[in-house]
């Protein structure tokens, strides 16, 4: 099943830590169980999410990478 | 924020000590005073009387010695022929420019660093990779330490630069750059090595460590930010990141800032020449402040390396079963300023790549404090560090469920 993310975030061509200070505040405006949709090209964003959504717990629900850049699908849990 | 204790301020507002330190303030890696004998060298050159370094006139000229006056106390710190120093705007951009710079220059596209390296390094790294470098993040052991044997395993035909820190600035470890340089000479690979921590602190001269490009900060030889520098021997062959006019020999474009320079080349004279005295006082302080916070705080564990193995000035922590934003706010509250060791921590509450290099754990890195002592620390503040640290510790830890 295709998940149509509720927000998108590009956070291309910049580099930690600010993708994941973006979407620490993107996740502020989403409502539990919605999703979002970041892109990225930082080479290191792929462990940095694992790691981010391991520690605050939402669901990191998709990862692909299409050439440089990284999708990451997360839904809001809590 | 006249926060401190009535004893801090009044011993610290007295002696030509900058009026910025008016509390117990340990976090000297985050930001120093500027030295009062610096300022007042580069006063006439924020109020008039001094030209453009490129312009032709009297005054010009004489700015141009002023500027190369500074290239040759800079040079000095380290034993690096003068005419190879590059003024830059800070450490971060000399590191973006011995690393891009050199890279874009070379024939191959291979790069090998450590996994503890300055963000501005790291970061630089990345950057290449998206245009289709390699690069190898050398490990390194509990204590942070970068291993030679590893950087000569990690290095291929293709190499084109090594590039290794001679102390991180979060856990406070020296790396074995002499080691590490003489295995990149004999493969003919230029070393390039982030001295931040280093200067003025430790001896470094770039000829005994085979040393190709070495990257100052002003404001940690207590001269003012806004100032840094790249040292490179002269057959370094660099692409400019920055383009115009061609100042520092085109390496670096954009008039430069003479009294921030100016200052820097003061600030690494007087680093030279008091560094035996002052690095003897901070050891003993830094030393006296580790001993009282491990008797003092109980589960409390020591990061980086021990004793003559890390900066003189560096004291770093963790506690694991404590945030560490808890202790710092609450330090805070009491006049105590510290850091985490750490700006990209210290923005997204992530651990820092330094402590998950070093192996420590989620809750470990949550709990990481960095003190970092300096020019104008006293007895006095490391004492009151000591007396404070254990209560706000106590009191958090009664406060969690």
């Amino acid at each position: 099943m295709v998940v149509t993310p509720d927000k998108k975030l590009d956070c291309l061509g910049l580099y930690c830590p600010i993708p994941i200070l973006k979407i620490r505040e993107a996740m502020k405006a989403l409502a539990v169980g919605q999703t979002i949709e970041m892109l990225s090209d930082d080479p290191a964003s792929d462990a940095d999410m694992k790691s981010w959504a391991a520690r605050t717990g939402h669901d990191l629900l998709e990862t692909d990478k299409h050439g440089a850049v990284f999708r990451f699908l997360v839904r809001k849990t809590r | 924020m006249a926060r401190s204790s009535a004893s801090s301020s009044e011993r610290l507002g007295s002696g030509g000590v900058p009026a910025a330190v008016t509390r117990v303030y340990l976090d000297y890696a985050g930001f120093s005073p500027v030295d009062p004998r610096v300022v007042a060298v580069m006063r006439p050159f924020l109020e008039g009387g001094v030209g453009n370094p490129s312009t032709p006139h009297s005054l010009g000229l004489e700015a141009r010695a002023s500027l190369d006056g500074a290239r040759a106390k800079v040079a000095r710190l380290f034993g690096g022929s003068p005419s190879g120093v590059i003024f830059t705007s800070s450490a971060t951009e000399a590191n973006n420019l011995a690393i891009a710079g050199l890279a874009e220059r070379a024939s191959g596209r291979h790069l090998v660093t450590s996994a503890v390296e300055h963000v501005s390094v790291l970061n630089s790294c990345r950057d290449l990779e998206k245009r289709g470098w390699a690069v190898t993040y050398v490990g390194v052991d509990a204590e942070g330490r970068v291993d030679p044997d590893a950087v000569r395993r990690a290095l291929r035909p293709d190499t084109v630069l090594v590039s290794v820190m001679a102390a991180s600035g979060e856990i406070g470890t020296l790396e074995p750059v002499a080691e590490v340089g003489r295995i990149a000479r004999r493969q003919g690979v230029p070393f390039h090595v982030d001295a931040v921590g280093v200067a003025g602190r430790v001896a470094l001269s770039v000829d005994e460590c085979a040393i190709d490009l070495l990257t100052l900060s002003s404001n940690d030889l207590y001269g003012p930010p806004g100032a840094g520098a790249l040292w490179a021997r002269p057959e370094i062959k660099l692409a400019p990141r920055i383009l115009g006019g061609g100042q520092e020999r085109g390496f670096r474009s954009g008039t430069e800032n003479l009294p921030a320079i100016v200052g820097m080349g003061v600030a690494a004279d007087l680093a030279r020449l008091e560094r035996q005295a002052e690095v003897a006082r901070l050891r003993e302080l830094r030393d006296g402040l580790l001993e009282g916070i491990l008797e003092r705080v109980p589960g409390v564990r020591i990061t980086g390396a021990r004793g003559a193995a890390r900066l003189p000035h560096h004291a770093s922590v963790v506690l694991p079963d404590v945030k560490a934003d808890s202790i710092l706010l609450e330090l805070d509250l009491r006049g105590v300023a510290a850091s985490t060791g750490s700006a990209c921590n210290a923005l997204t509450g992530e651990p820092s790549h330094v402590l998950r290099a070093i192996g420590c754990t989620q809750a470990e890195a949550e709990g990481s404090l960095c003190f970092t002592l300096g020019r104008w620390t006293t007895t006095a503040e490391i004492d009151l560090v000591i007396e404070t640290l254990p209560l706000v510790v106590d009191r958090l830890r009664r406060l969690a469920p």
